[in-house]
């Protein structure tokens, strides 16, 4: 066990308790707030992992841009400060889901962790350098297929947010 | 230094509490957030793995950076639908919207490009 296990775990435990709370709670808005608590301390996971650029993207974007965007549309739908007893469906339906839910991390971790077993790996953290080179170099088609993608979303919210009005 | 299984481990329990928001929440914003929650799940996975591999692309980062723009594309989109949804509805219970298509009769209802 390094040091960076030992870092790594404390923030996983911060980003499992977070992201359990956030689809469990029964107040709306504290979901969002325990949202973001988990995509902050991923991004203090992906500093661990040496993505620094991957981090900073984490921080500015996921958590200043998406979430602010989920709260924004939470004031827009009018919702209820203060716990709210119908947020989830029954407790049957809750029940399959959480055995649903089990079954697929279950089988995601064994996946995964006996594919690894207890290899570690030494990080190197990549300087921004060497990621722009990749990222305008060998990724730059994807990249500019993604600037596309922004744009259709853009022109998909607009459509969208303009029908649903009376014409004046 | 640092072992793989953590971060794998971690994956795994956040793609589980991502799926169980999705199956189980009513309001249309939570089922977004767990579907937020399974993203992260899955470029967490990407880039621990470009840390073993030690990827001379830097595949699993820039792919990292690649599904979180997507995911932002797709809240933009997601929360159009549903504010959408809201002013059709007056609520965004996804139990009680059983129809989401518009009605064949009708047609939208567009604010631009002149009479429809």
């Amino acid at each position: 066990m390094t040091t960076r296990d030992v870092l790594f775990l404390g923030l996983s435990v911060i980003a499992a308790a977070s992201a359990i709370l956030a689809v469990t709670t029964k107040q709306l808005v504290h979901a969002a707030l325990w949202l973001v608590t988990t995509l902050g301390a991923l991004a203090g996971c992906y500093l661990i992992l040496g993505a620094e650029v991957v981090a900073l993207v984490q921080v500015l974007v996921y958590v200043g841009a998406v979430v602010v965007l989920v709260i924004f549309a939470l004031m827009l739908t009018r919702a209820p400060i203060g716990r709210s007893p119908d947020l989830d469906h029954s407790w049957g339906h809750r029940l399959a889901g959480a055995v649903a839910a089990i079954a697929a991390a279950g089988l995601l971790g064994t996946v995964l962790v006996t594919a690894v077993g207890w290899q570690s790996a030494p990080v190197h953290s990549s300087p921004p350098a060497a990621l722009a080179a990749s990222l305008f170099g060998a990724w730059v088609l994807p990249f500019e297929v993604l600037s596309l993608l922004l744009l259709a979303a853009l022109v998909a919210a607009l459509v969208l947010t303009s029908q649903g009005r009376e014409p004046e | 230094m640092i072992h793989l299984a953590f971060p794998l481990a971690l994956a795994a329990v956040l793609a589980g509490a991502g799926i169980y928001g999705i199956l189980v929440r009513r309001n249309a914003v939570l089922v977004l957030i767990g579907s937020e929650l399974l993203l992260n799940a899955a470029n967490l996975v990407i880039v621990t793995f470009d840390l073993a591999y030690r990827d001379r692309l830097h595949g699993g980062q820039v792919l990292a950076i690649f599904v979180v723009t997507i995911a932002a594309a797709e809240v933009t989109v997601a929360l159009a639908v549903v504010l959408l949804l809201f002013r059709r509805r007056g609520d965004i219970d996804l139990r009680a919207a059983r129809e989401l298509a518009e009605e064949r009769d009708q047609p939208s209802q567009r604010t631009f490009g002149g009479p429809a």
